[in-house]
C-alpha cells in the first residue's frame, strides 16, 4: 500500500520557472546582496522587517529565489551557504511531537555517523530492484545537545519516475516499530539517499520526513562515484524566500564526523583488510598473527616518524616545534628500568603465564579422563 | 515474522541461516543455547550460531566464532533422551558436541570503496589495545570463571561417584536377598511347606537415580572453551613480553 507523495513536483517547478525568466534581468553584482537578503528575510519572518531589508527584498526576490533554487537543485554552492547558515535562519518549525532539535543552526553543526550506516546503505544499494536509480531509507539515532548521532538505518522501498515519487510509508512505519522494540532509544532522525545530486523529489521526501521528526537530516552517499570518490554529505533543510510569498527550501550542508564504539573500530579495521586481498576475502586471524599485525602497524608508524626526523635533519622539511615535543615525549615513554629489575619482572610474568597454560592443559586432560571413566 | 517479510520487500536476504548471541568472557555452552540451536538446526539444515565476545574484542581483535551441533548430538537431541545410557550409546565426548565453522568475510567492490573513504576521513586514532601488556585482570576473570565451572564439575563427579557406589551396593543387596530367598526356599522345601513366591526384586530395591549426564557434558564443553581461550591469551601475552624484552635489551 503506497502512500503517494506526488502532486507538487509542479509546485516546485513553478517556483523555478518564474525566477528563471527574470534571472537574466538583474545583473550579477546584486547577487551578493540578495544572498544576504534572503538570510535576513527568513530571519525576519517572525520579527518585524527592518526597513532597508524590506526595500531590498522585493527587487531582489526574483534573483534571490533563482540562485538558491538552483542551488537546491544541485548540491548547495559553498559560497552562498555559509552566509545563510550563519545568519540565524529560523526554520519556523511547526509544533511537532517528539524531541526538538535545537532550533538555530550555527554553522558547524555536527552529524556523527557510525560506519555501520554507510555499510548498510551501500548494501541496500547493491540489492536494489532492477531499474531503480537510487535507494532511500530512514536514519535512526539519538539527539544530543550539540550533535546528532546516527546509529542505525533501514531502507524503504520507493518508486521514482519523471514527475512522481511514491514511498511506501506503511513499510517505513512498520520497520520503525520493529526497530523500536529492540532499541527503544532510537528516534527517526532523517533519511538517506544514494546518488550524486539532490533532486526535486528529495524535497518532497524531505517534507514527508519533517512530519516524522523535527528538522530531519538528509544524508547522501554518492554511489555513482563521481569525481572518483564516494562522497558522503549531510544536509538540513532551511527555508528561504520572500516572507509572505511561497517559501522555497534549501539544503544546507552539515559537517559529518565519524563516531565509533571501541569494538566497532576494531571490527571496521578488520573489514578494511579486504581492500588488500585479491578476491576480497579474508578469514579471521589467529592469536599470534594478530599480535604480529599490530606490531607491524606500529613499525610502519615508527618508520614514518623516522622519515620525518631525517627529512628535518637534512633540511628538506622545516622543523615544527610541536611535532618535536611529541617526538620527545614518545622517546621518553620507553621506561628506563635497571636491567636486573626488568629481568625479574619479565621472568615472573613469564612464569605466571606458563603456569596458567600448564593449569589449563591439566584441566583439559582431567575432563577428558573423566569422560572416559564415566563412559565405562 | 513481520521483519522477515519487510526485509524481503527490500531484497535483503531473508532466509534464516541462524542466529547470533553475545557472550560474557566466553561462557556460552548452556542448555538454552543447545535447545535454541537444535530447534534452528532441525528446521534448517545449515544454521549456525554466531558467538560474539565483546570483551575479547575490546582486547584488540574481533572475536567471532560460528558453531553448529554435530550430527551425533542432533540425533540425541531429536530423541529428547538425555539419560546416561543413551548418551553412552551415542558415544559423545565433550569435544564432539559443537563443530566450529570457519568464518570468512567477503566484501563487494563498492564496500571496498567505502572502506577507503572511511580510512581517509575517520580521524579516530588506531586502537593499540592489542599491544597493551597490562591485561592481567582479564586473565584473572577468566580463571575465576574456570574455577567456578570446575567446582560445579567436581560436585557433579561426586554425585556420580555416590551413584556408582549406591548401584554397586544395591547390586550386592539384591544378590544377598536372592541368596537368602533361595536358602529359605530350600529349607521350606525340606520342611514340606510351599515355597515363598519370588518377589519382584525391582520393587523392593528401587534403583537409585542416575545423575543427569547432559549437564556434565555441557560443563565439560564449557571448561574446554575456557581453557582454549586462556591458552590463546597466554600465547599472545608471551609474545608481547618477549617483544618488550627485545626493546629493553636494545635500550641498554
Amino acid at each position: 500500500m503506497n502512500a503517494v507523495i506526488s502532486a507538487p513536483a509542479s509546485f516546485f517547478l513553478d517556483k523555478m520557472a518564474t525566477p528563471v525568466v527574470s534571472a537574466s534581468g538583474p545583473p550579477a553584482t546584486p547577487a551578493p546582496a540578495p544572498v544576504a537578503a534572503p538570510a535576513s528575510a527568513s530571519a525576519s519572518v517572525p520579527a518585524p522587517t527592518p526597513a532597508p531589508a524590506a526595500a531590498a527584498v522585493p527587487a531582489a526576490a526574483p534573483a534571490a529565489s533563482s540562485d538558491p533554487a538552483a542551488a537546491a537543485a544541485t548540491t548547495a554552492a559553498p559560497g552562498q551557504t555559509p552566509a545563510s547558515a550563519q545568519a540565524p535562519a529560523q526554520t519556523p518549525a511547526p509544533a511537532l511531537p517528539g524531541p526538538a532539535l535545537p532550533g538555530p543552526f550555527p554553522g558547524g553543526r555536527v552529524v556523527r555517523l557510525h560506519p555501520v550506516i554507510l555499510a548498510s546503505i551501500v548494501d541496500s544499494y547493491e540489492r536494489r530492484n532492477e531499474g531503480a536509480a537510487r535507494v532511500i531509507g530512514t536514519l535512526l539515532g539519538t539527539v544530543d545537545k550539540h550533535s546528532v548521532e546516527v546509529t542505525n538505518c533501514f531502507s524503504v522501498p520507493h518508486n521514482e519516475s519523471e514527475d512522481e515519487v511514491a514511498v511506501d510509508m506503511e513499510f517505513a512505519k512498520n520497520m520503525y516499530e520493529l526497530h523500536k522494540k529492540v532499541s527503544p532509544n532510537e528516534l527517526i532522525l532523517g533519511w538517506y539517499a544514494t546518488g550524486h545530486d539532490i533532486t526535486e523529489h528529495s524535497v518532497l521526501i524531505h517534507e514527508y520526513y519533517s512530519r516524522e521528526a523535527p528538522n530531519p537530516i538528509h544524508l547522501t552517499v554518492d554511489t555513482s562515484l563521481q569525481n572518483g570518490r564516494m562522497s558522503i554529505k549531510a544536509y538540513v533543510s532551511t527555508l528561504m524566500g520572500v516572507p509572505g510569498r511561497t517559501m522555497g527550501v534549501m539544503f544546507t550542508p552539515l559537517t559529518v564526523k565519524y563516531a565509533y564504539y571501541d569494538t566497532e573500530r576494531i571490527g571496521v579495521d578488520l573489514i578494511m583488510k579486504t581492500c588488500f586481498s585479491p578476491n576480497r576475502v579474508i578469514g579471521l586471524s589467529s592469536d599470534l598473527q594478530q599480535v604480529g599485525g599490530a606490531s607491524a602497524r606500529i613499525q610502519d608508524a615508527l618508520s614514518t616518524v623516522l622519515q620525518y626526523a631525517e627529512d628535518v635533519l637534512s633540511g628538506k622539511v622545516s622543523a615544527d616545534n610541536t611535532v618535536g615535543r611529541f617526538l620527545m615525549s614518545l622517546v621518553n615513554q620507553v621506561p628506563k628500568i635497571v636491567p636486573d629489575d626488568f629481568e625479574t619482572m619479565l621472568n615472573s610474568n613469564i612464569n605466571d603465564l606458563l603456569m596458567v597454560t600448564y593449569l589449563a592443559n591439566l584441566t583439559q586432560s582431567q575432563i577428558a579422563l573423566n569422560e572416559k571413566l564415566v563412559n565405562l | 515474522m513481520e521483519m522477515m517479510w519487510s526485509l524481503r520487500h527490500v531484497n535483503i536476504d531473508h532466509l534464516h541461516v541462524g542466529w547470533y548471541q553475545s557472550t560474557y568472557y566466553g561462557s556460552f555452552v548452556t542448555r538454552a543455547l543447545l535447545d535454541s540451536q537444535f530447534s534452528y538446526q532441525h528446521a534448517i539444515e545449515e544454521s549456525v550460531v554466531l558467538i560474539y565476545d565483546p570483551i575479547k574484542t575490546a582486547q584488540g581483535s574481533l572475536s567471532l566464532k560460528a558453531y553448529r551441533l554435530t550430527p551425533k548430538l542432533m540425533e540425541v537431541c531429536k530423541e529428547k533422551d538425555f539419560s546416561p545410557e543413551a548418551l553412552k550409546k551415542a558415544n559423545i565426548t565433550f569435544e564432539y558436541m559443537f563443530e566450529e565453522v570457519p568464518i570468512v568475510i567477503k566484501n563487494s567492490h563498492l564496500i571496498n570503496v567505502l572502506m577507503w573513504e572511511l580510512e581517509k576521513k575517520s580521524a579516530v586514532a588506531d586502537k593499540h589495545e592489542l599491544l597493551s601488556l597490562a591485561s592481567s585482570n582479564h586473565l584473572g576473570k577468566n580463571l575465576q570463571l574456570l574455577m567456578d565451572r570446575v567446582d560445579e564439575m567436581s560436585q557433579d563427579i561426586v554425585k556420580y561417584n555416590t551413584y556408582m557406589r549406591n548401584t554397586s551396593k544395591q547390586q550386592q543387596q539384591k544378590h544377598q536377598y536372592q541368596q537368602r530367598r533361595q536358602q529359605e526356599n530350600m529349607q521350606r522345601q525340606s520342611r514340606g511347606e510351599p515355597p515363598l513366591p519370588e518377589e519382584d526384586l525391582s520393587k523392593l530395591f528401587k534403583p537409585p537415580q542416575p545423575p543427569a549426564r547432559m549437564d556434565l557434558l555441557l560443563i565439560a564443553g564449557q571448561i574446554n572453551t575456557y581453557c582454549q581461550n586462556i591458552k590463546e591469551f597466554t600465547a599472545q601475552n608471551l609474545g608481547k613480553l618477549f617483544m618488550a624484552q627485545a626493546l629493553q635489551e636494545y635500550n641498554n
